[in-house]
């Protein structure tokens, strides 16, 4: 980021070549990029692609076994107030479940010399003032992911790292973090939420990180994505089926459901295929851009490291 | 609560710095907030007084049958057997359960630097331990020796010795569960963390007094003998003196805090 200089450095979520080796896995491999302030950043991969790993990195919790993660410009084990500068929330409910809610935020807010009034308030904000006095172990995920975001919002920060938000919430729930959040980019804030429901992040994220196998493997605005992956497959009819299916797979477009004269050319866009067919002398009848579902786009781009990993993928999931 | 203003996020207070004065504070809600913490240290107070009382009143009588150091002043603090057991317990859950539970990560976001989180469990709970354990010991030790001297002659809280021994067991008490809670922060599971605390405590000595004369004199090293010697009033032959005990015990805290420091500081989360 060599333009962005020292101002904008400290608004963002920076990872530089950072790795991380649990034993002879290595979960984190050599990823870099940088979260932006004001827009909803997701974080985007299976389960086990190494994004919690990553937060953890982010956050301290773990070492990087290479690389630097940064946050607003310093490493995050250097913040003086950290609960004002990263909400966080952590996959799996990072609380004691013997404690109620209200005091789980009363600890958390004790560090920061942060108000009881406060503490209610936010309370209220996510909506469980109801059952603030209830130990959390009696919660549901979608009040546990409530009691998450109480606790990520306690200081006003400005920048909110967020595992798996969505996860367990009702669609009522979905919908209304889906708007909290945005409303927080809005106002200008870091906005990063992991996730491995491409549909739903598509509805929430401006910009998607996309990762398998611990490896980056997308960094790019979520309407890039979807536009690049949808037109790569494309609907093709033709009188001349054999001759045209053999052409595209000579240059490396993999065809398939070839049924009478029709079939699907997948890797290369409509404009090329009606070039490439116009130049061999071949009719066609039709030739559409079909519209990818997301899900569809997001198993395209992770489905190499998905092949290549299913059978470690019991392995992987330690946490 | 499908839409939320810009403004209920605001924040209208200064966010200050974090400080250990404020992590013991967070810690102290923590103490207080858990069911464990409350159980362990009123069932360690109810078993001190009831086991002294019980003492106390097999001891009314002196004769042949009644042995030596039960109707010594230390005799009626014999509870501390039990509550050596809650107290380490207490120690070792009030860290292993926020490693269990996941709370851990919560609060080391909160606290990045780590370290002042294991200072302020320890003063908080070693604070309560020996405030609750001081009360709980004068009070099994003066209550007890009423009941005696309803018929025969008991002792008095007023001498040096038996103030060594009251206060003393509170401190041994408390020190066991400064042990407890570095084990939970070197182990961190609870399950493993107590089995330790629990090999270290009572089979570590019984396994060395099986090995003779030299297994018997290891043994008085364990944190068990050494700090038994400080809170009985007639130490058994091979045993340290008093106040060599309670230093052994304090280097077996001290060697088990240090550890602790080191795995907090080092490893991941």
């Amino acid at each position: 980021m060599p333009e962005s200089g020292e101002l904008l450095s400290r608004l963002m979520i920076e990872a530089i070549n950072l790795s991380k080796r649990y034993g002879s896995k290595l979960a984190v491999d050599d990823m870099t990029f940088t979260v932006a302030p004001g827009k909803v950043t997701g974080f985007l991969g299976p389960n086990g692609a190494g994004k919690s790993t990553t937060m953890r990195l982010l956050l301290g919790l773990d070492a990087p076994t290479n690389g630097r993660a940064l946050i607003n410009g310093r490493p995050y084990v250097d913040l003086e107030r950290p609960l004002a500068e990263v909400g966080v929330l952590l996959e799996a409910r990072a609380v004691h479940t013997g404690r109620s809610a209200r005091n789980h935020l009363l600890a958390i807010a004790a560090t920061a010399g942060i108000s009881t009034r406060r503490v209610d308030e936010v309370i209220d904000l996510v909506g469980l003032s109801h059952v603030a006095k209830k130990r959390v172990g009696s919660f549901s995920l979608g009040m546990g992911q409530r009691l998450g975001i109480a606790s990520a919002l306690l200081a006003n920060p400005k920048v909110l790292i967020l595992d798996e938000p969505i996860n367990g919430l009702d669609p009522d729930g979905i919908k209304w973090i889906r708007n909290l959040l945005r409303s927080l980019a809005a106002e200008g804030k870091t906005v990063f939420l992991s996730s491995h429901l491409m549909s739903e992040m598509a509805l929430t994220a401006d910009h998607v990180i996309v990762v398998g196998q611990g490896r980056l493997l997308r960094d790019e605005p979520m309407s890039t994505l979807i536009s690049q992956e949808s037109k790569a497959v494309v609907n093709v009819r033709t009188p001349q089926v054999d001759k045209l299916v053999e052409l595209l797979r000579s240059s490396g477009v993999k065809t398939k459901t070839v049924v009478g004269t029709s079939f699907v050319a997948e890797g290369m866009i409509s404009d090329e295929i009606g070039t490439m067919a116009s130049n061999a002398g071949i009719t066609l009848y039709e030739l559409a851009t079909q519209t990818a579902s997301l899900e569809e786009a997001y198993m395209a781009i992770t489905q190499d490291v998905r092949e290549f990993s299913s059978s470690a993928e019991t392995m992987k999931e330690k946490a | 609560m499908t839409t939320t203003l810009i403004s209920e996020t605001q924040l209208n207070e200064t966010v200050k710095n974090v400080t250990l004065a404020r992590v013991i504070h967070s810690e102290w809600i923590k103490f207080r907030s858990l069911r464990s913490s409350i159980w362990l240290t009123s069932a360690s107070l109810v078993g001190l007084i009831v086991i002294a009382l019980i003492v106390a009143y097999n001891t009314r009588h002196l004769g042949a049958n009644i042995q030596a150091n039960d109707a010594d002043p230390s005799g009626p603090l014999q509870g501390y057997y039990l509550a050596m057991y809650l107290m380490g317990a207490l120690g070792v859950i009030f860290v292993s359960g926020e490693y269990g539970t996941g709370m851990i990560r919560s609060t080391l976001t909160a606290v990045p630097k780590r370290i002042p989180v294991l200072w302020a469990k320890l003063l908080i709970m070693g604070s309560a331990c020996l405030l609750m354990m001081s009360i709980a010991c004068v009070v099994a030790f003066t209550g007890a020796q009423a009941l005696i001297s309803h018929y025969r002659h008991g002792y008095s809280l007023s001498s040096t010795a038996n103030l060594r021994i009251v206060f003393g067991t509170a401190l041994f008490l408390t020190l066991l569960a400064l042990l407890g809670s570095a084990l939970g922060w070197i182990i961190r599971s609870t399950a493993g963390a107590l089995v330790t605390y629990f090999a270290l405590v009572v089979a570590l000595p019984l396994i060395l007094t099986l090995f003779g004369h030299i297994g018997r004199t290891l043994a008085e090293y364990s944190p068990i003998f050494a700090g038994g010697s400080f809170i009985t009033s007639i130490p058994e032959s091979p045993s340290l003196h008093p106040w060599t005990g309670f230093i052994v015990l304090i280097v077996w805290v001290i060697v088990a805090i240090a550890i602790a420091l080191w795995r907090l500081s080092r490893s991941d989360a």
